[in-house]
């Protein structure tokens, strides 16, 4: 199977059991990456059925304060995109179940090659990129490289995008398409806006691939509300939130606070 | 014509940014083709440049400078020092905060380094009467204090970043994070050539007044076009206004000056074009401070308007091309020409254009005879007298 296949089927299988997927966000290195391994692992018996997994920026211009404030955390370890594929490999070597994606901005992937990024990627079973700075107008040669390599390509669609362009998102996307739900950037919300349940019903309609909403979730109440319009939702900075408290020890706390999520996400 | 439809200049240029902007990008320059093509708009612009801001500038013949660089020189200062506000920064935004009323967006917000761009924008905005809010790296708050104080009288809000470095590069992303928040009411003004399309173009555009002045006054003062055309580059809004309307005149040389701070191999400079790499920021592919992996550099230079990691696209082509040439002067050589100009005309001139003067005090002996060079100055030193002051003090002391 390709990683755009194993994405996909992961999201499938969930909902098939009648439940939305669940995709929880973690910043690769923080605090560190023995945590992260953890982190991830937790995730998997929690249920979760895709990994967001962020390779850290400088300047993350599309994050709250949360992953913001992650991701100088973690850019304390220097990290590389070397070193992150070699800690994907790993992770497969030692059984790990999930399909993981990796969610980062596109100098570091540009800096490192594209073409280079999408074959060791693929040799490393990495599943895809989320890139939240390459829309579809800059993303033509990322998408050829990815689509050669099997990796899943995901792009972001807006309550700013217009009908039209919803479309060629979603026909762009091989993993999934993502909904961004509010318009701004990543950080937990009490509210999110009225008309998203529409919204979603609208992508689902015109996406070939599963439909993942994200931005702002970060309750049982609102996976309720909304695993019936969507084939999956991301969790990031609530997430992000407990390993900033809990440091080393979160691991345990994620793993009760996204159960809690996955059974939530009845459809 | 460059940039093409998407924003490219050559391999520059671009849209590389979240896609809740895109919409906005796609409306801003919509609106920006058709307007600039509007006479009632044109009118409107070059009014308020006239009346309000100055304009034009005068292209001033600099004898004492000459005399003092070998006297074998006709040398002039394209007089930007004198607009309102200090610098060319106004060129800019009163071109784009007159865009956004006609857009209708009655909410601005800007980004700042020294605070320049930030009290250009809340001039404009206080002229026409919109909510103004700008973003400044909290260490520039304190750096710049006057600077905040100034806007705050100007009615404008300034809220400090305090993510990452803490300085402009972060004050942009903290903007493009309220514009993403905020697009359907709000419009971002880009106080230089950067930024996502139509930014770098429609920037240029608005500053390139400075250069069509300047060619039309020397062909009166000489009959002929200068050797040469010398301006500092930060983000480059000044040197590519003074630029653009020379570019296809290849007689005419292009240089930019950047800043070389402590040292090009101190790690504590801007020389972006000169020892900088492609990569992608803000919303742009340009040549950028970046390490091995991509991770960006902090700037630094004694001219704060200088300190960015990054260029504009149009720039990063030019120097592809061969058609500008980019050089770069480190902190004392600026300080030895903001005093040589202060000294030989009675002009105190900003840090930033103290480079372009610090580049042609370099190489004049090696220009021939009779040469024509234009310096743009693009800001007056007012702003930066107690920074210098301390800074020799400093000095001193070692």
């Amino acid at each position: 199977m390709t990683g755009a296949e194993r994405v996909r089927e992961a999201i499938e299988a969930r909902n098939r059991e009648g439940r939305a997927a669940l995709i929880p966000y973690f910043c690769a290195w923080d605090p560190d990456l023995e945590t992260t391994r953890a982190l991830l692992w937790a995730a998997a018996e929690a249920g979760a059925s895709v990994v967001e997994l962020g390779f850290p920026f400088s300047d993350p211009l599309a994050d709250g304060p949360t992953i913001q404030a992650a991701t100088q955390r973690a850019l304390r370890h220097r990290p590389t995109l070397e070193d992150f594929l070699e800690f994907v490999f790993r992770l497969y070597a030692e059984g790990y179940p999930l399909p993981v994606v990796v969610m980062g901005y596109y100098n570091p992937f540009f800096r490192f090659g594209i073409k280079r990024f999408a074959r060791e990627a693929r040799r490393a079973g990495l599943c895809g990129a989320i890139i939240p700075d390459l829309p579809l107008e800059e993303a033509r040669p990322w998408l050829s490289e990815a689509r050669k390599r099997g990796l899943a390509t995901v792009l972001l669609a807006a309550p700013t995008t217009p009908e039209a362009r919803l479309k060629r998102l979603a026909e762009a996307s091989t993993g999934f398409l993502y909904y961004v739900s509010v318009t701004g950037i990543t950080g937990a919300r009490d509210r999110l806006p009225e008309d998203l349940a529409l919204r979603l019903d609208l992508c689902r309609e015109v996406s070939p691939v599963p439909v993942a909403v994200g931005f702002g979730i970060s309750k049982p109440e609102q996976v309720r509300l909304l695993a019936p319009h969507a084939e999956a939702l991301v969790v990031g900075s609530a997430l992000v939130r407990i390993v900033e408290s809990e440091g080393k020890r979160a691991p345990e706390r994620v793993k009760r606070f996204l159960s809690e999520l996955v059974s939530a996400a009845e459809r | 014509m460059l940039p093409n439809r998407h924003g490219k200049f050559g391999p520059f240029g671009g849209r590389f940014v979240p896609e809740t902007l895109m919409p906005a990008l796609y409306e801003l320059e919509e609106a920006y083709r058709r307007f600039r093509k509007d006479p009632d708009f044109r009118r409107e612009l070059s009014w308020y440049l006239k009346e309000y801001a100055g304009r034009p500038t005068p292209l001033y013949p600099a004898r004492r400078l000459s005399e003092a660089l070998g006297g074998h020189l006709k040398i002039y200062l394209k007089r930007e020092d004198l607009l309102h506000t200090g610098a060319h920064k106004i060129n800019n935004t009163l071109g784009q905060v007159l865009l956004a009323r006609r857009m209708g967006k009655r909410r601005i917000i800007a980004e700042t380094g020294a605070g320049q761009h930030g009290v250009a924008t809340a001039t404009a905005a206080a002229l026409l009467g919109l909510e103004c809010v700008v973003y400044m790296g909290a260490k520039d708050t304190v750096r710049q204090a006057m600077n905040v104080f100034r806007m705050e009288l100007l009615g404008a809000k300034v809220v400090p970043v305090t993510s990452g470095t803490q300085t402009l590069k972060d004050a942009i992303n903290e903007a493009i994070r309220d514009w993403v928040t905020h697009v359907e009411t709000t419009f971002y003004v880009i106080g230089s050539v950067v930024g996502p399309h139509p930014y770098p173009m429609m920037v240029r555009d608005f500053q390139s007044v400075i250069g069509r002045e300047t060619r039309r006054q020397i062909l009166r003062l000489e009959g002929r076009l200068p050797d040469m055309v010398i301006a500092c580059v930060g983000g480059g809004s000044n040197a590519m206004g003074i630029f653009y309307p020379f570019v296809r005149d290849q007689v005419v040389k292009l240089v930019g000056v950047e800043a070389a701070g402590e040292g090009l191999d101190s790690d504590r400079h801007s020389a972006t074009l000169t020892v900088g790499e492609p990569g992608v920021l803000h919303g742009m592919m340009t040549y950028l401070l970046q390490d091995r992996v991509g991770q960006i550099k902090g700037a630094h230079s004694i001219a704060p308007g200088l300190d960015y990691p990054g260029v504009g696209p149009e720039h990063a082509f030019l120097k592809e091309c061969g058609r500008a040439e980019y050089v770069a002067v480190d902190d004392e050589e600026a300080l030895s020409a903001f005093r040589l100009l202060s000294e030989t005309e009675g002009i105190i001139p900003a840090l930033e254009s103290a480079h372009a003067v610090a580049y042609l005090a370099k190489i004049a002996d090696r220009l021939p005879k009779g040469a024509i060079v234009v310096v743009n100055l693009s800001g007056r030193g007012d702003k930066d007298v107690a920074a210098v002051k301390e800074y020799l003090s400093r000095k001193e002391k070692r």
